[in-house]
């Protein structure tokens, strides 16, 4: 009966995720990767896709996706794989690891560790970029602008809608920033009942100014629009904002959140020796450096730096005094926490 | 007399024989249709009624575990054999990349799960022999709790009802009774109560709008009527979701209507028509309202005028006479457009979520929620389920009094 029921549902999957594909044989296609999409993957493709083939002959099929693991892990259960390296979020790199989705990374076939920056290289992953969740202004509209969390929160001296991603990750840490919790004991409050109770009612104060985004494409729109006074964004979006419509956004990075994408290779891949290849040419300095000329977030092969514009470089992330009082983001914490915490969110944002 | 006896037998098989065959034919033809209600109907469903409460899964990760852990009684904390049993799984499980998903699902019941298994499951490796307990507890003095233990006993079963529970906000409490989710967590009832409350309010606008075009088209010329109803069908030839994502153009705080209110100076502010409830009652009664006008037109075209006629007659004003004597002969029409706008409305998903706010959301959207960002395919079985029962009981609840079986559609 279990079998059957194995047997239907891993049909039923086919049906839905593998069909449109037109499914092509897996083990003669070309290295297929994965991307965001949009201008990033664009750079992607300067940067690393095009020279990559260029160098090896390999040739490098692209797709895009928007997070959704759902579909990856189709793939590995079918055993139908048709992605090969995917650009994947930091909490998903880590369980779907953990979870035997993707493959473990050889790597003494891409780089010596040490030669990139902290926690861009673990088993399964290998760091593509450090972005950052900042929140911006529009500094044409508002002169005397925010400084900090506490700031944003401050609707009587700044007065208009805030925007913010409808979500609990993220969210919760920078309400307790606002709430005047130092950044190193952000996790440890947050880990206690009390702490997220806290974390709620700090929220549930801004709620009626607050405007949810979904796409990281829309704070700059609202902002744009004059929908919101100051938003909560990804910091790559506004600097390419700022560059290619003329505007005037404030970046504010004071309590910014940063994290990792990761390169992984989805388990069962036939192109794991290409991919690990391809992955190689990535993590190489003079790479990135095309790459973080284009695209505002921080590098992960270490002495890319000394490559970057001084124009570009103090937009990026890992910038002089940009970390210092940044706070990364819990992957632990939101793999035990995620779900019954964007639960209680869900509820509360529904209210 | 025998000649004609066996005469009779083969006639008689003859005939039977040509039945059989007639009965083959029949079947033949109607094949292919049953064979797409089961791939794409019945499987399906059946498929998601057994994953909602599926969780054979575990104990073939945890084989060990889920036979010793039978033994223990619930009180206390369990004997040396369980702790070997499960240092013995993890072993296994935690190489082969499969004690994530125990953790992952254990850790839906208790929070707290995933991290206590994985820790222990890197550590157990260089566990030198026997006795466990201790050394497990060591690791983790999670092990010597009773509550991790009761809800890993749970959570062993090959079934379990956890899911459909937390789509009725209820859970499990430390004693294995079932008990309300706190306050700030639930959730799914609220929302059922407004998928409902939207699918109604939908319904009652749709035949507010629909009555009047349904009883124009029936009254008025051909002409007339035929380009009615291709204007009607043409919605149909439309996508979905660009007739969707028009409806944010025209809505927006700088859309067509406020720039029209505004420099007719009838509003100062932009009025607030989309991403709220507003815009979603707007979208989705326009997508929905085919639905209503043509039963609700086939059901008047066969009105005759002369029963109106003769109440104005014997001296009924026209109002008197459109609502006790026009009216109740659409009865059936009124039935079948309501019946078919609000069950369509209770599964919909991509209009709520283009054109509404957090607080719009309907079911569906959960179990998109589910499938695509959380990766819980138990969850959004369950409250698909949820929304099927649902479905199903307003179905069954309406359906005969409508009479399903003689909706017409034009």
């Amino acid at each position: 009966m279990k079998k059957l029921f194995t047997l239907l549902s891993l049909a039923t999957i086919l049906a839905l995720f593998a069909l449109p594909g037109a499914m092509p044989s897996a083990a003669a296609r070309d290295l297929t990767i994965v991307g965001w999409g949009g201008t990033t993957q664009a750079a992607h493709k300067i940067a690393y896709f095009d020279p990559f083939t260029k160098e090896t002959g390999i040739k490098i099929v692209e797709d895009e996706w928007n997070g959704e693991m759902a579909k990856i892990r189709a793939m590995v259960e079918t055993g139908n794989v048709t992605w090969d390296v995917v650009q994947v979020e930091a909490p998903e790199a880590y369980q779907g690891c953990d979870e035997g989705l993707f493959e473990q990374l050889d790597w003494s076939k891409i780089t010596d560790k040490n030669n990139l920056v902290k926690g861009a290289a673990f088993d399964c992953g290998a760091g593509v970029l450090i972005w950052s969740t900042v929140f911006a202004y529009d500094a044409d509209k508002i002169k005397d602008g925010p400084k900090n969390w506490a700031d944003f929160w401050n609707v009587k001296k700044w007065p208009g809608k805030r925007g913010m991603r409808r979500g609990a990750k993220m969210t919760l840490e920078i309400a307790l920033l606002a709430d005047g919790v130092p950044r190193n004991e952000v996790y440890k409050v947050l880990s206690t009942k009390e702490g997220v109770d806290r974390a709620f009612k700090k929220l549930t104060e801004l709620k009626p100014n607050i405007l949810w985004w979904k796409a990281g494409a829309e704070p700059q729109q609202r902002l744009a629009a004059g929908d919101v006074a100051m938003s909560m964004a990804y910091n790559a979006w506004i600097y390419r904002v700022n560059q290619e419509e003329k505007r005037n956004f404030k970046i504010v990075w004071d309590g910014n959140l940063y994290s990792m994408d990761y390169w992984t290779i989805v388990k069962g891949s036939p192109n794991v020796e290409k991919a690990l290849k391809f992955i190689s040419f990535s993590m190489r300095p003079d790479r990135q450096a095309v790459f973080f000329n284009k695209i505002a977030y921080g590098w992960t092969a270490k002495g890319t730096g000394k490559h970057i514009s001084p124009k570009m470089l103090p937009n990026l992330p890992t910038a002089e005094g940009h970390l210092d009082n940044a706070l990364l983001t819990n992957v632990e914490f939101w793999q035990e926490n995620g779900e019954s915490l964007e639960q209680r969110f869900q509820a509360w944002v529904a209210k | 007399m025998a000649g004609q006896v066996t005469q009779n037998m083969s006639l008689r098989q003859k005939l039977r024989r040509a039945e059989r065959r007639k009965k083959i034919g029949a079947i033949g033809l109607i094949t292919p249709l049953f064979l797409v209600m089961l791939i794409f109907y019945f499987i399906p469903i059946g498929i998601m009624l057994y994953r909602s409460v599926d969780n054979s899964e575990m104990s073939e990760i945890l084989p060990h575990t889920a036979k010793a852990i039978q033994s223990w009684s619930g009180k206390g904390l369990p004997d040396e054999s369980v702790y070997a049993a499960i240092v013995a799984d993890m072993k296994k499980a935690y190489p082969d990349r499969t004690l994530a998903r125990v953790g992952r699902r254990l850790n839906f019941d208790k929070v707290g799960f995933y991290s206590l298994l994985l820790k222990s499951g890197r550590k157990v490796a260089k566990l030198q022999g026997p006795p466990y307990k201790d050394a497990l507890i060591k690791i983790d003095k999670k092990w010597g709790d009773h509550t991790y233990w009761t809800v890993l006993k749970r959570g062993l079963q090959n079934t379990t009802w956890l899911y459909l529970l937390a789509s009725l906000d209820l859970r499990y409490d430390d004693n294995n009774r079932i008990v309300k989710v706190p306050d700030e967590q639930a959730i799914y009832l609220a929302i059922l109560g407004r998928t409902i409350y939207i699918s109604a309010s939908v319904t009652i606008l749709c035949l507010l709008i629909g009555f009047p075009i349904a009883y124009f088209m029936a009254t008025t010329s051909t002409r007339t009527r035929n380009i009615l109803m291709i204007l009607l069908l043409l919605v149909f030839w439309t996508s979905l979701l660009v007739r969707t994502l028009s409806w944010i153009v025209v809505l927006q705080n700088k859309g067509v209507v406020n720039s029209i209110l505004m420099s007719l100076g009838l509003i100062s502010k932009p009025l607030e028509l989309v991403f709220n409830r507003i815009g979603v009652y707007i979208a989705m009664t326009h997508v929905l309202l085919p639905f209503m006008v043509l039963p609700l037109y086939s059901v008047m075209r066969g009105v005759p005028p002369s029963y109106v006629r003769a109440a104005r007659s014997l001296g009924a004003t026209p109002i008197v006479a459109f609502f006790k004597v026009y009216v109740p002969q659409t009865r059936a029409g009124i039935g079948a457009g309501s019946l078919m706008v609000f069950i369509q409305a209770l599964g919909y998903y991509i209009t709520p979520a283009l054109v509404g706010g957090p607080k719009d959301q309907m079911l569906s959207y959960f179990v998109a929620f589910f499938v695509n960002e959380r990766v819980n395919w138990s969850m959004a079985s369950a409250l698909g389920v949820l929304l099927l029962v649902l479905t199903g009981s307003f179905y069954l609840l309406f359906g005969r009094r409508v009479n399903v079986a003689n909706i017409k559609l034009g």
